[in-house]
């Protein structure tokens, strides 16, 4: 009788070692996958949708209040409120005189009352030019420094001596109110983010654990046939990556879509305060990140999820 | 060579209990020596399926002691238990093939969790399978497989690695006189290269076909001992189990 086939003794040629991970085919093979396993990828792909939105909000919120920041932070402006329309440009010149003496204003402009006239025409109509409603007079001034409370009491002290009933204003103070409101969107949309990532986490543990009890019987095969808990892991990671991938690059496009289109749009108000909002490429950057971070959440949720549940079985 | 230092099985004051039930296995003792033959045999529901489940590693018993090629089974920890069960061939009583595998994948399967690469477990995968008479079958999948089609493929999973020790249940319930006396033949051949084999069945003549043979008859989860082998090193071993 012929000796049957068999292949080379396996003890020999696995000693203490662990075996290496499945060959893609084979570990595809044991684990065979429908194109996209259920709804998760596109529950993955609205999450990584919302949380391009929330994040691109948020960084555009960041560049806003930013800029707004660094332009205003060193303005100044200065207000003479004075009845008689001679006295009065007198004082501005006096007043402006004091402060170019001053070794931290950069740069002054006394505005002209037209320009006045013109910016408060809407809540005065006809009657902005009208001598018996006296307007102040502004001069804004740039400082080289931060406006701080130091800053601002100097120039308050230069001008109080030649220039009575000269008032000193920081327009980063009267902006406060608004910055504050922005960071605390800023704080929502990292709170949308965080709340996000932690559904996300959630919806891949539940898809894990479908694929897992779907292929228990697999599972458990390969369990008494010597497989180890890190080669049946990365055969249920391989799929959780690719629903994750998929969900992601959806995700990103339908959201970085969304964000473009609002972009226009704010675009399309020509104020100068959003354009202090624009996304840039570091900004891009971070939000094309996400769906990898989205991969990288669900392949370490996926291989936790998979790794505890085998931990109940011999 | 494999160290085969000490027995390759050893059982001591074994139970077995599922839950709360009464125990299945009850004060089992005994001792396998390594390339020796043995025969597990008892009435149905005698406990072969649950003795043979603690020998591949599937289950831990409820009380006693258990070592295996010289290790502690009680103590070891989970994550070294692929090591050992490696190192087993198993012919499952329900089979256990992977459903949506060929034939030719589910007896690759052993080897390629051993990381044998792909390059040679070609030859030696259609040899075997063409050995055990499916050479026509090697693209089927266990659905489409009569049911004896199927026990082949799972012994040829189980011999193909040529484990130290191969646990077979009832390996030939499901095929014809002829076949089954082939499929004996091929653990023979397996137990010639050094490998112990332990045989579960309710086949009385099967029991005959293997002259050297060693007999464990369960009855209610008790074990006896008709041919008193158990206590002793059997006195036919060759080279591989004698010199104990
Ligand atoms: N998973 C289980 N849970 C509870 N009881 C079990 C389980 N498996 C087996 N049993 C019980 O243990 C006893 C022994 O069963 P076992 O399968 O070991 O018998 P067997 O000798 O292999 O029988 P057969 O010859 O019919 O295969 C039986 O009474 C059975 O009902
Ligand atoms: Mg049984």
């Amino acid at each position: 009788m012929s000796t049957p086939p068999f292949a080379t003794e396996l003890a020999d040629n696995t000693p203490a070692k662990a075996p290496g991970p499945l060959k893609g085919s084979a570990a595809a093979l044991l684990v065979p996958q429908a194109r996209l396993s259920g709804p998760i990828p596109w529950v993955i792909a609205i999450m990584i949708a919302l949380v391009v939105i929330a994040a691109a909000g948020g960084l555009a919120l960041n560049n806003l209040t930013g800029n707004a920041r660094a332009e205003l932070s060193g303005a100044v402006t200065i207000q003479i409120t004075e009845a008689n329309e001679t006295l009065r440009k007198q004082k501005a010149a006096t007043a402006a005189e004091v402060l170019t003496a001053q070794d931290i204003v950069a740069s002054l402009r006394v505005v002209p009352e037209e320009e006045l006239d013109e910016m408060l025409r809407p809540w005065l109509g006809d009657g902005a030019g009208n001598q018996d409603l006296p307007i102040p007079a502004l001069i804004d001034v740039q400082l080289s420094s931060a406006s701080g409370p130091q800053e601002i009491a100097r120039l308050q002290a230069a001008l109080d001596a030649d220039v009575p009933g000269a008032r000193v204003d920081a327009q980063s103070e009267w902006l406060q109110p608004v910055y504050s409101a922005l960071s605390s969107l800023q704080y929502l949309a990292l709170a949308l983010i965080a709340l996000l990532t932690f559904a996300c986490a959630a919806a891949v543990w539940l898809a894990a654990r479908s694929a897992f009890s779907n292929h228990k019987e697999t599972v458990e095969i390969m369990h008494l046939l010597g497989g180890t808990d890190a080669q049946i892991t990365r055969i249920f990671q391989r799929s959780v990556v690719r629903d994750a991938a998929f969900g992601g690059l959806v995700g990103l496009g339908l959201g970085a879509g969304a964000v473009w289109l609002l972009g226009r749009q704010f675009a399309a108000l020509d104020s100068g305060m959003v354009a202090g909002g624009v996304l840039g490429m570091s900004d891009w950057i971070i939000i094309a990140l996400i769906p990898l971070a989205g991969v990288a959440l669900a392949l370490i949720t996926g291989r936790y999820t998979i790794l505890i549940a085998l931990r109940r079985m011999l | 060579m494999n160290e085969r230092a000490g027995d390759t099985v050893n059982f001591d004051n074994v139970g077995l209990r599922y839950g709360t039930e009464p125990e299945v296995l009850s004060d089992l003792s005994f001792t396998l020596f390594p390339g020796s033959f043995y025969f597990l045999t008892g009435a149905s529901g005698a406990g072969k399926t649950s003795l043979l489940k603690l020998l591949y590693l599937a289950q831990r018993p409820s009380r006693g002691g258990i070592r295996m090629f010289g290790k502690d089974m009680i103590t070891l920890p989970r994550e070294q238990l692929p090591t050992y069960r490696r190192r087993l061939g198993v012919v499952f009583q329900d089979f256990r093939l992977v459903k949506h595998l060929t034939a030719f994948d589910n007896v690759a399967l052993p080897l390629r969790l051993a990381s044998v690469p792909e390059s040679e477990l070609q030859k030696p995968v259609d040899d075997m399978l063409d050995w055990v008479g499916l050479s026509h079958r090697v693209k089927a999948r266990p659905a489409t497989m009569s049911g004896g089609e199927q026990q082949r493929v799972a012994i040829a999973r189980a011999v193909i690695g040529r484990p130290d020790m191969l646990i077979a249940d009832e390996p030939t319930g499901n095929v014809d006189p002829e076949m089954a006396l082939k499929l004996l033949r091929l653990f023979e051949a397996l137990n010639r290269l050094g490998t112990t084999v332990v045989v579960a069945t309710h086949d009385v003549h099967l029991l005959k076909k293997v002259p050297e043979s060693l007999i464990m008859r369960l009855n209610k989860g008790r074990l006896t001992d008709p041919t008193g082998a158990l206590k002793f090193p059997p006195r036919s071993t060759g080279p591989m189990g004698g010199g104990q």
